[in-house]
């Protein structure tokens, strides 16, 4: 009987130590002396290691570290949406952090429901549509950078078929696939985007089974949505290109990656952050162009050409001068009817609900 | 794209997402077999993508990852072996409780390891004249050396179970432990043995994610395949050679769906993906109805074992 209980206390113990072992990777974040710097929170969907969305975000963060050393910055991965954001965000709150991001959609009304307890702290979240005096909205203008991405895949292509690997068919993936496509078009009319959903934001092997699938399909470039490497892994297997997303996934698939449309958040944040300490921040709906250079192009793989890589610098002006954007008209969906008339600029607010897609893409939105 | 060939391209595609999901398989397939419960094959499975990549990195050679991944594996179920067995805790409660363990575990010692490429990963070697046979050729011998070793542990493991003699003391331990007892096998002994045996292949499930199909470290990338396999074993009546169609049908379902949507059929992702787990009800439905409420499930299943109360 006695050797049992030292077994369940030495269970016990081994348990105690990894989970606090597990813990001390964390507090190192946040064991700064917290004397009279400014204390910022970020709360992730993902954890860190997604490679990908949240990934990008604590980028962003390590970075603001970087340029502002008096900020002390506290991050709080995998909280789910829902009731749940709302506990940690009002935690986040108490704890006296002056600014805290939110950085999913779903966070929304929780930012809202906590910023009215506590109007001396500063919200900013990620991707939503609602604001309140002391919160603010911010995302990017990454379609900007998928069309120039799909200028790279359209002048890639042998066999004017491009795969594209979609996540879930809301407005944002939706924008994604158009702009692409608009970019492969702009280069090579003849192309074609054959999309593929896959209902995940995160399972790399069956996103790397949906990749294999456009490829057996005649693809033989590949662009994707979520948030791993999967697709770019299916490309590189088959000695074929692609197009990453999020950030650089040229490591993930050095011979297969032309470039990736990427998020780079750290600007941004030191700007929010510094606006809050100098006290000039006000709550407003940030959607960030490429001018800000808060979405852009990863660098190139060595196999892009300099004609694409020009092709690509001559639309990356025409969108830096703010005189034409990607959705111009005259642009045709996919009945070949004109949707947006010749010269008219498709607005934000049409642009956050899109749900039709452009002439070129084949494949259809699940409703 | 001819007919055949996307039939072809199918079938490969789906022994290649079935590999992983049959190496847990047939790892709960031997601990069920022993009579013990593991609904830790979630978090084995992690734990062995995640130390089969770590070791991959470090020394360069996936066959020392691979090898790190079935001694993490079995290191993870040493613990459930000594919860269940010797200390006689609950099953499900033990198998839960690992599941989360090494969901967090594999995510925190993965975490300096993300974003990096596996220097050698397993790629496909194509065996040789195989191939040359039509349709079975491209399915089943283009693939890597993982699936090739899987085809063979099936072989072994059904030679295992039905025709010698640890085998059939293995099906006695899960059926009716007193019995092999009184037999003179070490109940408890060989309960540990398969317990480790089979987190040592959820190990390899894991490895073959992390160092063969989507050769990098993710957090959580099983995705929720070693429920899949918990369920499959149920689905495999226990039986290897099942398990085996069972991984490859399971497996194909996403392969299957992606070509659809590709040749314009479109079919809800999300009844696709309730598929497995409805084949398994059914079949537990047809086999309660035919063998009028015997399933042929070990009969010790999830029971503890105590001599002395025999």
């Amino acid at each position: 009987m006695k050797s049992k209980y030292l077994l369940v206390m030495l269970v016990g113990l081994l348990s105690t130590a990894l989970l606090l072992a597990g813990c001390g990777g964390t507090d190192k974040k946040t064991s700064a002396p917290a004397a009279e710097k400014t204390k910022v929170a970020f709360v992730y969907v993902g954890p860190v290691g997604d490679a990908g969305w949240s990934y990008a975000h604590d980028q962003g963060r390590k970075y603001l570290m970087e340029k502002m050393p008096d900020v002390q910055t506290t991050i709080i991965e995998s909280v789910p949406e829902g009731a749940d954001s709302e506990r940690v965000i009002t935690q986040l709150a108490e704890q006296g952090h002056k600014i805290i991001f939110t950085t999913s959609f779903g966070y929304m009304d929780p930012t809202i429901n906590v910023s009215k307890k506590y109007p001396n702290v500063v919200f900013m979240h990620c991707s939503g549509f609602k604001t309140a005096p002391n919160v603010g909205t911010y995302f990017g203008r990454i379609y900007q950078a998928r069309y120039l991405s799909g200028i790279v895949a359209g002048k890639a292509t042998k066999s004017n078929v491009i795969g594209y690997v979609a996540a879930h068919p809301i407005p944002e993936v939706i924008r994604g696939i158009n702009a692409f496509t608009l970019g492969v078009r702009s280069v090579n009319p003849d192309a074609k985007v054959k999309v593929i959903w896959t209902n995940t934001w995160y399972d790399p092997a069956k996103e790397k089974q949906a990749g294999l699938s456009l490829l057996d399909a005649g693809a033989d470039v590949i662009a994707q949505h979520q948030d791993t490497p999967g697709p770019q892994q299916a490309a590189e297997e088959r000695g074929k290109f692609s197009i990453g997303y999020n950030t650089d996934m040229s490591k993930m698939a050095p011979k297969a990656v032309l470039t990736s449309a990427v998020w780079n958040w750290g600007p941004y944040y030191v700007n929010v952050v510094d606006a809050v300490k100098k006290g000039t921040w006000k709550s407003e709906q940030y959607w960030g162009p490429m001018k800000d250079n808060i979405v852009g192009l990863a660098p190139y793989g060595p196999m892009v050409t300099e004609e694409t890589k020009k092709a690509v610098e001559d639309a990356k002006q025409k969108i830096l001068s703010g005189q034409w954007d990607v959705f111009t008209g005259p642009i045709k969906d996919q009945s070949g009817a004109i949707r947006i008339a010749e010269g008219t600029k498709m607005s934000d607010q049409d642009m956050l609900q899109f749900n039709w897609f452009v002439e070129g893409v084949e494949g259809t939105i699940a409703k | 794209m001819s007919d055949s060939t996307l039939v072809i391209s199918i079938l490969a595609a789906a022994i290649t997402a079935g590999t992983p999901i049959l190496y847990a398989a047939l790892g709960e397939l031997l601990t069920e077999r022993a009579g013990i419960l593991n609904l830790g094959v979630e978090g084995i499975m992690l734990i062995g993508a995640v130390s089969g990549f770590i070791i991959a990195v470090v020394t360069g050679n996936s066959w020392f990852g691979l090898a790190a991944a079935m001694f993490a594996g079995g290191a993870i179920a040493l613990i459930h072996a000594v919860l269940t067995v010797t200390l006689r805790a609950n099953q499900v409660v033990s198998g839960l409780a690992l599941t989360l363990f090494g969901t967090g575990l594999s995510g925190y010692l993965g975490k300096s390891y993300i974003g990096i490429p596996v220097p050698s990963p397993f790629t496909i070697q194509p065996l040789g004249f195989l191939t040359d046979i039509p349709v079975l050729g491209p399915v089943l011998f283009r693939h890597d050396i993982l699936v090739y070793a899987s085809y063979g542990l099936v072989v072994f493991l059904w030679l295992f179970l039905y025709r010698t003699r640890p085998g059939l003391f293995l099906r006695a331990l899960g059926e009716n432990p007193a019995a092999a007892d009184s037999l003179g096998s070490n109940v408890f002994a060989l309960r540990y043995l398969y317990i480790v045996l089979g987190g040592m292949l959820c190990g390899v499930g894991g490895a073959y994610l992390s160092l063969a199909y989507a050769p990098s470290w993710l957090e959580n990338m099983t995705a929720g395949r070693g429920w899949i396999a918990v369920a499959l074993v149920i689905f495999a009546l226990w039986n290897p050679w099942r398990a085996l169609v069972g991984s490859y049908l399971f497996g194909g379902i996403d392969a299957l769906g992606f070509h659809l949507q590709v040749s314009g059929v479109t079919v809800s992702p999300f009844f696709l993906n309730m598929l497995p787990y409805l084949f398994t009800i059914l079949v537990l439905v047809f086999v309660m109805i035919r063998q009028h409420g015997r399933l042929t499930a070990p009969g010790a299943l999830g029971l503890p074992y105590d001599r002395e109360e025999r």
